[in-house]
């Protein structure tokens, strides 16, 4: 087994020179994709990814259609080229779960009730893996499904909150979540101030978790005002032209 | 890819509207208050063929986990330890909405949460599992299997995996030669090392209304659900938010001070079954 590396230094900050509640560097763009009615491309440092939005539209199998809502459908998918070794491009145990947290989590927010007999199709794609890829991936299916001009209750936001040689710190990377002591990744729509998506993975003391969702919620509304910017900002440009 | 579900058992407006308005008033259908689990019953060691076995109900919702113990290889970032794997079957006998078949999303997610909430404390004293290091170690598998489907199947399913794994024996080891460890199953050598038990407790949220142990009829009618894993310190070991609403952060302390409450309740039933292990014996289905 490979020694644990040291993930907070002795000046307090994190293995990559990050103070415990700074954001990696993130970057995000909309209608990226001719073909999909909606799209995205997030990066949050080295993590990227792509998210889709094919929808509202006729629902195949036919079966499937709901008479008073429209069908979610989600699909959080890594390239087998994203991780060190080779992932295999059948579907794991954990990109199955995730695909159903992030639906739960979008389901939230959209108005189905507005395109009965209809589906809403969401493909995340995970091109670069290097922790935080569920929240990367909820980011951009957000923007995504704004892009594609959904109506939706609010924006939702991921990040996660990690607990790292005992030190709760904000947006874990891949290292700090291998050797780190917990990995809570939230979904926070901050406008309407609901929490969509909550999962823990580690050990917390009760008080931990209280703090951890502070952190985690002042993380998520800085990654919010950047999505709506985001969104601004490609209407502006088409104003512009 | 995870689509909304369709097949969940249709209940009728009328019934839907009398759980909601009870719930809103602190009342249950079943005549429970909010913060009341069911009956519990166990019968441990229903399948000796198993080297752990036990049967739970939490009301009607049935379970039954078998634990398997066998000879394999480590995982090679990890040589010193055991390898501990759950797995859970949502049987199509459970339920009129369940199909044969791989397991679907529902199972997966509860077999991950069950997963972590035993990895992350380490509940199980893998680094106890080693024969040869780096090349033979026991290989723990621990199969839910949902008998009967009525709501909570996360806890009870906990409930049951925690108590398998504490009637698991280890099978005595004969001989080794070389790499090769020949074994005597019948014969038990000792029991399989656990550090500490671990419940959990699943929240149901109707417009900020809690209650604990939703039944199947309440959790369709559930906002959401959030299950938090607990071990025998006190301490949050895992949590899983599900269902298609979300969660005022506000109301978040008030949760985990019910899931800690609730957990203490649960650890003492482990132990007291744990404790008069014979008295747990009956079959609940031959009386």
């Amino acid at each position: 087994m490979i020694e644990k590396p040291v993930l907070i230094r002795d000046d307090g900050l994190r293995h990559d020179g990050r103070r415990p509640d700074e954001l990696r560097s993130i970057k995000m763009q909309v209608g990226i994709l001719k073909n999909a009615d909606g799209s995205a491309y997030v990066e949050y440092g080295r993590t990227k990814v792509v998210a889709a939005v094919y929808g509202p539209r006729e629902v195949h199998p036919r079966h499937l259609a709901l008479p008073d809502r429209a069908l979610i459908r989600c699909r959080y998918h890594m390239a087998p080229f994203s991780t060190s070794d080779r992932k295999s491009p059948a579907p794991s145990r954990r990109e199955i779960e995730l695909s159903k947290v992030i639906r739960e989590a979008l389901e939230a927010v959209i108005f189905s009730e507005l395109y009965p007999r209809t589906s809403i199709d969401i493909f995340i794609e995970v091109l670069q893996a290097d922790g935080g890829t569920r929240t990367t991936g909820l980011t951009a299916a957000s923007l995504a499904l704004a892009d594609a001009g959904i109506p939706m209750r609010d924006l939702i936001a991921g990040v996660a909150v990690g607990k790292v040689d005992g030190v709760l710190v904000l947006d874990i990377d891949e290292l700090e979540d291998e050797y780190g002591e917990a990995d809570m990744p939230i979904g926070y729509a901050a406008s309407i101030d609901e929490i969509m998506l909550l999962q823990l993975n580690g050990v917390l003391t009760p008080e931990e978790f209280r703090r951890a969702i502070e952190l985690a919620k002042e993380g998520a509304r800085k990654i919010y005002d950047q999505m709506k910017k985001t969104l601004h900002d490609k209407y502006l440009k088409i104003i512009e032209k | 890819m995870s689509l909304t579900p369709t097949k969940q058992p249709i209940i009728p407006r009328i019934k839907r509207e009398t759980i909601k308005s009870l719930i809103r008033s602190g009342e249950r259908v079943d005549g429970r208050k909010p913060e009341e689990y069911r009956k519990i019953s166990v019968w441990l060691n229903p399948v000796p063929k198993a080297e752990g076995s036990a049967l739970v109900k939490l009301g009607d919702t049935t379970v039954m986990t078998g634990t398997k113990l066998e000879i394999g290889t480590p995982f090679s970032d990890r040589p010193n330890e055991g390898v501990l794997q759950v797995h859970a079957e949502f049987v199509p006998l459970a339920s009129p909405s369940f199909e044969p078949g791989p397991p679907d999303e529902n199972a997966i997610e509860a077999a991950r949460v069950i997963d972590r909430c035993l990895r992350e404390p380490r509940a199980v004293r893998l680094e106890d599992l080693v024969i040869i290091p780096g090349k033979k170690v026991w290989l723990v598998f621990n199969d839910i299997y949902l008998l009967d489907h009525d709501g909570n199947v996360i806890d009870a399913s906990m409930l049951s995996t925690m108590l398998s794994l504490n009637m698991a024996k280890i099978p005595k080891i004969v001989s080794i030669e070389d790499d090769n460890v020949i074994i005597e199953k019948t014969v038990k050598e000792r029991p399989l090392p656990i550090n500490l038990n671990v419940v959990t407790v699943s929240i149901g949220l109707l417009e900020g209304y809690m209650i604990v142990d939703p039944t199947l009829e309440e959790e369709i009618v559930l906002d959401t659900k959030i299950v938090i894993g607990v071990d025998e310190k006190g301490r949050i070991v895992g949590i899983q938010k599900t269902g298609m609403e979300g969660i005022k952060p506000s109301q978040l302390d008030d949760i985990i001070d019910l899931a800690l409450k609730k957990s203490q309740e649960l650890h003492s039933i482990i132990r007291e079954v744990l404790n008069n292990p014979n008295a747990y014996t009956t079959p609940l289905v031959l009386q």
